[in-house]
């Protein structure tokens, strides 16, 4: 393990915004550098894994990192301006300061993905920490197998990214699936459940290596489907969001079961958490 | 003092806390107020409780004077050592913002004020080592816990009255106190049998007028901690209850308690366990510095299970399961037991007197 950043593992180092990238209503990206140099350097991330990122006088909120970790100049976060501290990160502008700290928790298997097909899946809008891996292996293309993009959204209208996902259809061995519960005139993918286009996925059972993340009902039926295709729980991962302060698994607000999502995930096996997993109240 | 245990009159314990003081320690001890038996800074015997008693019930807990000369003739009080390791309300960090908007982040070096603490019972220390396990290990230790931890020095006390809420032999906690401790007391009519445990405990009780303790008060000491254990009515069920436990979340009695459960969080403010925290932003009304300030939370709260747009414990029901099953089912995963140490505090301390024992037998039946 790297050696932690800050002296308390809850204070934040100062990063300032290098851009501001708007990628859809109420969603923007933000670049960040950490301000000290020396941080800066010895900075690095798993995709999968994410920060904590504070503004002034407002508050704390966990983001998952979406840059490449082979980047050592920026990091890159896409937020959903949602709640009361994401929609005044919202305002900010290149040259503002805010603080970070991280990256926290267990990102995806990207090593034990390798030479593998790779599936891909995500719900409503909640694609920001898979990106990171998306990216990631068109980067390294040739280390892995078939790639299957895979997302769903309750409304067409609601699809954002779309340059990425016509960008991703052309790369060879690359399969992008697209469904929208309700589509609008002209939505040329699929109307209706994002599982309906299981059926054309492309891979080998016996090695493949599944990633999702979205609403857990999604994901829960996701697994349900591949389970039938032939998937080993043990080949599904998921990316699991709860309320969180600390990041350090000191704080409680994401514990789940016998785990704190923060420190033992975000990203889980699935057959680690199966027995757990949708139960409602955890 | 060169026996490990040895006698201290009652007429001398004010030399214990004198001793305490001036090895350099603000010294805290129980003391009767507003009803109930609670640690505070501790300078003179007659601050203790003397002659109390503290008859507790399912949501019932009652201050009498039963107890002669003695200073320790109940069972506690509703704080334990938590407030003093892991503190209800601190600042965790400060920001100050510059003219140029840059932010400058410092550590909030609160001063640690060495700590000695009277009175510490089995089930504290025992609650105090699995608070430890969870602050301390890691890669990323608590700095406030881990500096006020290493300057607290614990006298203990072993149990000599349990309360009827008490089912720390079942738990396998007290009412004697095994570890952690520097220096333990048996409390006799006379005075104590003295115990030292740690090696700055055995410099510290150097320093008190004691005698060698007579087999015969070594013999009434242990009688005395050993009718405590068996005057223990409550018991939780025996063994590991985690399988037990993650089996039945669907189990009607969820839903029963639930009806009884006010959500009120008292359970997991007295529970010596219970670590939740909730950070909260305190700007300062120039804008130019802002505090980082972390407080004791609870998983009854409302905000506890809240993502945007999502409570992921909406209901009671799943509140309460969510607190029984962490502390005696996913405890024994994230810290190798069970998160209940049979102090009874949670039953005492329940407006509606919610019985955890009552609650889990039902559920492991």
């Amino acid at each position: 393990m790297p050696e932690p950043l800050t002296v308390s593992p809850y204070q934040p180092l100062e990063a300032e915004i290098l851009e501001r990238v708007p990628e859809a209503r109420n969603m923007f990206t933000l670049r960040l550098r950490f301000t000290d140099p020396d941080v800066q350097a010895r900075y690095s991330f798993q995709p999968g894994q994410f920060n904590m990122l504070y503004l002034y006088g407002v508050g704390e909120v966990p983001i998952s990192v979406v840059s490449d970790p082979s980047d050592e100049t920026v990091v890159d976060h896409t937020i959903r301006a949602l709640g009361r501290v994401t929609r005044a990160l919202g305002r900010l502008n290149a040259g503002d300061r805010i603080g970070v700290r991280g990256p926290y928790g267990r990102g995806w298997p990207m090593r034990e993905a390798e030479q593998r097909d790779v599936v891909i899946i995500t719900g409503g809008l909640g694609c920001a920490p898979v990106v990171s891996v998306i990216n990631y292996v068109l980067r390294r293309r040739e280390r892995f197998g078939r790639l299957n993009i895979v997302q769903g959204v309750k409304h067409s209208n609601d699809f954002i990214w779309k340059d990425r996902y016509d960008r991703w259809r052309q790369v060879p061995n690359t399969r992008v699936l697209l469904a929208a519960d309700e589509g609008a005139a002209l939505w040329p993918w699929h109307v209706g459940h994002v599982t309906e286009v299981f059926d054309k996925l492309e891979y080998d059972r016996r090695r493949v290596i599944v990633m999702m993340c979205g609403p857990e009902g999604m994901m829960r039926a996701g697994v349900h489907l591949l389970r039938e295709q032939g998937v080993s729980d043990e080949d599904i991962w998921v990316s699991m969001e709860r309320n969180m302060h600390c990041a350090v698994g000191h704080c409680g607000h994401c514990q789940f079961g016998p785990r704190f999502v923060c420190r033992d995930g975000p990203v889980f096996r699935y057959s680690e958490i199966e027995w757990l997993f949708g139960e409602k109240g955890f | 003092m060169a026996d490990t245990r040895a006698f201290l009159e009652r007429g001398n314990l004010q030399s214990l806390i004198d001793t305490i003081r001036d090895a350099g320690y603000r010294c805290v001890g129980p003391q009767s107020r507003d009803g109930a038996i609670v640690f505070d800074t501790l300078t003179h015997v007659d601050q203790l409780p003397r002659g109390v008693t503290a008859d507790q019930g399912p949501g019932s807990y009652r201050l009498g004077h039963g107890g002669g000369q003695r200073f320790f003739a109940w069972a506690n009080g509703p704080q334990a050592l938590k407030p003093l390791t892991f503190r209800p309300r601190e600042t965790l960090w400060r920001v100050l913002r510059d003219r140029d908007d840059r932010l400058h982040f410092e550590a909030a070096d609160a001063p640690v004020t060495k700590t000695a603490v009277i009175g510490a019972r089995a089930c504290d220390l025992a609650a105090l080592y699995i608070q430890d396990k969870h602050f301390l290990q890691g890669e990323c230790a608590d700095p406030s816990y881990r500096a006020a931890r290493q300057e607290l020095f614990i006298v203990a006390v072993h149990c000599t009255h349990a309360a009827a809420t008490c089912f720390c032999a079942s738990t396998g906690d007290g009412p004697r106190a095994a570890y952690g401790f520097d220096i333990a007391l048996t409390e006799l009519n006379d005075g104590f049998v003295v115990e030292v445990l740690s090696s700055r405990g055995r410099d510290l009780a150097a320093g008190l007028e004691t005698a060698p303790a007579t087999p015969v008060q070594l013999e009434a000491a242990a009688a005395a901690v050993a009718a405590a254990a068996e005057a223990q009515s409550r018991a939780l069920p025996a063994g590991n209850l985690r399988n037990l436990l993650f089996a039945r979340l669907e189990h009607p009695r969820w839903e029963q308690v639930a009806e009884r459960c006010l959500a009120c969080g008292n359970c997991t403010s007295v529970c010596p366990t219970c670590f939740c925290s909730a950070e909260h932003e305190v700007p300062s009304l120039d804008g130019s510095h802002s505090e980082r300030t972390r407080s004791w939370d609870s998983c009854f709260n409302e905000s506890h299970g809240r993502i945007h747009g999502l409570n992921v414990r909406a209901a009671t029901s799943q509140r309460y399961r969510q607190w029984l099953t962490h502390k005696l089912a996913g405890w024994h995963d994230q810290y190798g037991r069970s998160g209940c140490v049979g102090c009874g505090r949670c039953i005492s301390w329940c407006p509606v007197g919610i019985d955890i024992t009552e609650e889990a037998a039902a559920i492991c039946a």
